[in-house]
């Protein structure tokens, strides 16, 4: 019994087999082919992949999904540490701020989508209407740049409380002596926490960062519920175009920049785990 | 000090200002939504709630999404306990491949897996029932579910499985008398993600329904878009949707900080 890991694997590889590589490989299959409706599919080998490549649509959304994605990091983060070091460290102030944080990341995202277009919708939202008050002019569907404004601030505001809570949970493990002896060595308050603090929630920010990074790379619901993409396709990201291409069955085009698309969100979130995680983790444990 | 409490006040007041939003605009009558801007319902009404709760459709919708939410975590923790337990529990060939190969799968985007899952389904008799959304959930959550466990199982030392065996357990009884209890933190938090990922994921759960297991974040935006959206019913059943959510904090609201960080604290 104590000898057999393979017996204890085997019901969640056969499931994730089902669900994950065989559909992998019908995505690696379509990717191959050049598809219509009602005729047989014909082997085209990697011109999809050129097409997808060389195609302005997906270059915009990726330039797009990476502009976005390093602006939410870079807000979220250190907002996330910044809130993690105001949150009482026992006691009911301590339970009541994490249960508070926690509600917004059990939102579903496209409710998220709608709380925010009640509040960002040109016609009866509280951000028009304050915005006119200064005198700016303020339309989600028709400015690019109120639309983007909106939608970093909706990704801000759903998944800080996660940078939070996981920036919280690392202080918590941090023993008072390191900040003590910090004190009588008498170090300022920026070098305790860029020496004391910092590296010793290196653990709990990566975890963070690559969560933050696979899941806003993989954004869907909140573009589509609150811009729809627009204006024009200013707000049209990767998952959005794909699921776009897979809906009008243009499967050769969606299969090959999905391969793409997933490649680039593991390669680049094994980079950001070396880069962060240092020399000690060298596997994803 | 009072400066901190200030700033988390703050904060918390700006996150809560769009749920109040929601909230109040869930009370108003539509007449009153549209004609003007009010901090306060000016007349309370639970119009919105009674259409909801009165029609088929949205209560349909409701009881599908619990249903398949309720498949998912049963399906996940039953699958990823024992595997997390053979993770921490024994270095084997190819187990560090394998748990990367796990976790690429956390991070594929679901728009890639749209039109294979239909397929698979179709083919499989499954399309539109609760168990396909509950299945094709399961590629994001079982690696996750096992990531976190394992976190968890590793926590706690070797010495305890064999000082079991050493006095005479069997390893199911082992494992349910003296495993279980130890890591049944990390089965609530497991359980507390994989239920809000199922729940808040639309793009697959709407590719593989149509009618028979349509869930509640299909129903919700099916209303966006066209004229005259109804803004009212809409804010009414985004209220509702919360209320899961806000029952799994409060529930899971001890281990939560350990749980986000997936163990490993």
């Amino acid at each position: 019994m104590r000898q057999h890991p393979w017996l204890f694997l085997f019901p969640a590889l056969l499931i994730m087999s089902i669900s994950a590589f065989v559909p992998m490989m019908t995505v690696v299959n379509y990717s191959l082919h050049n598809i219509f409706a009602g005729s047989s599919p014909e082997f085209v080998g990697l011109e999809n992949y050129a097409a997808v490549l060389s195609d302005a649509d997906f270059r915009g959304a990726l330039v797009r999904q990476l502009f976005f994605t390093v602006t939410i990091l870079l807000i979220e983060i250190p907002l996330g540490v910044l809130l993690a070091h105001a949150i009482p460290h026992r006691g009911s102030g301590m339970a009541l701020s994490l249960v508070l944080l926690g509600i917004p990341l059990l939102i579903p995202f496209n409710v998220v989508g709608i709380v925010w277009r009640l509040f960002a919708q040109s016609d009866i939202g509280v951000i028009p209407s304050l915005a006119a008050l200064a005198g700016y002019d303020y339309n989600v569907s028709l400015h690019a740049v109120d639309a983007w404004l909106t939608l970093v601030a909706l990704d801000v505001w759903h998944w800080t409380p996660l940078a939070a809570l996981l920036a919280f949970s690392g202080l918590q493990a941090i023993p008072p002596a390191y900040y003590q002896a910090a004190a009588i060595d008498g170090a300022s308050t920026w070098s305790t926490f860029r020496h004391v603090t910092l590296p010793r929630l290196r653990p709990v920010l990566t975890i963070g960062v690559l969560l933050r990074f696979m899941d806003s790379f993989t954004i869907y619901s909140e573009p589509l519920t609150l811009t729809g993409g627009g204006p024009g396709n200013t707000t049209t990201f990767l998952s959005f175009l794909i699921a776009r291409k897979a809906s009008s069955y243009e499967l050769g085009y969606a299969g090959a920049a999905s391969i793409i698309y997933l490649y680039i969100v593991i390669v680049l979130s094994y980079v950001f785990f070396q880069l962060l995680s240092g020399k000690q983790g060298a596997t994803a444990r | 000090m009072k400066k901190r409490y200030f700033l988390l006040a703050l904060y918390f007041l700006l996150l809560f200002a769009p749920i109040y939003w929601m909230l109040i605009t869930s009370l108003k009558t539509d007449s009153e939504i549209l004609a003007e801007f009010t901090l306060f319902p000016k007349q309370i009404t639970f119009e919105h709630y009674r259409e909801i709760f009165g029609s088929p459709e949205w209560r349909g919708s409701f009881a599908n999404s619990l249903i398949y939410v309720t498949l998912n975590v049963l399906i996940t923790l039953a699958v990823a306990i024992p595997a997390a337990y053979a993770f921490s529990r024994w270095s084997f060939r190819g187990s560090h491949h394998l748990f990367f190969w796990l976790l690429t799968n956390r991070m594929a985007p679901a728009a890639v897996f749209m039109v294979p899952f239909t397929e698979l389904y179709y083919a499989m008799h499954l399309f539109d029932t609760h168990l396909a959304v509950a299945l094709a959930h399961c590629l994001f959550s079982i690696p996750l579910a096992i990531w976190i466990l394992e976190g968890f199982m590793s926590g706690i030392p070797r010495e305890i499985d064999e000082t079991a065996y050493i006095d005479g357990y069997s390893f199911p009884r082992f494992f349910v008398k003296i495993f279980f209890p130890l890591i049944a933190p990390g089965v609530g938090v497991s359980a507390f993600f994989c239920f809000t990922f199922s729940w808040v994921e639309l793009i697959l759960a709407k590719a593989l329904t149509v009618t028979e297991a349509k869930p509640i974040v299909v129903t919700l935006t099916a209303g966006i878009g066209a004229e005259g959206v109804k803004w009212g019913l809409l804010s009414a059943a985004g209220v509702l949707t919360m209320i899961p959510g806000a029952l799994v904090v409060y529930f899971v609201r001890n281990s939560m900080a350990k749980g986000f960080s997936l163990g490993r604290i």
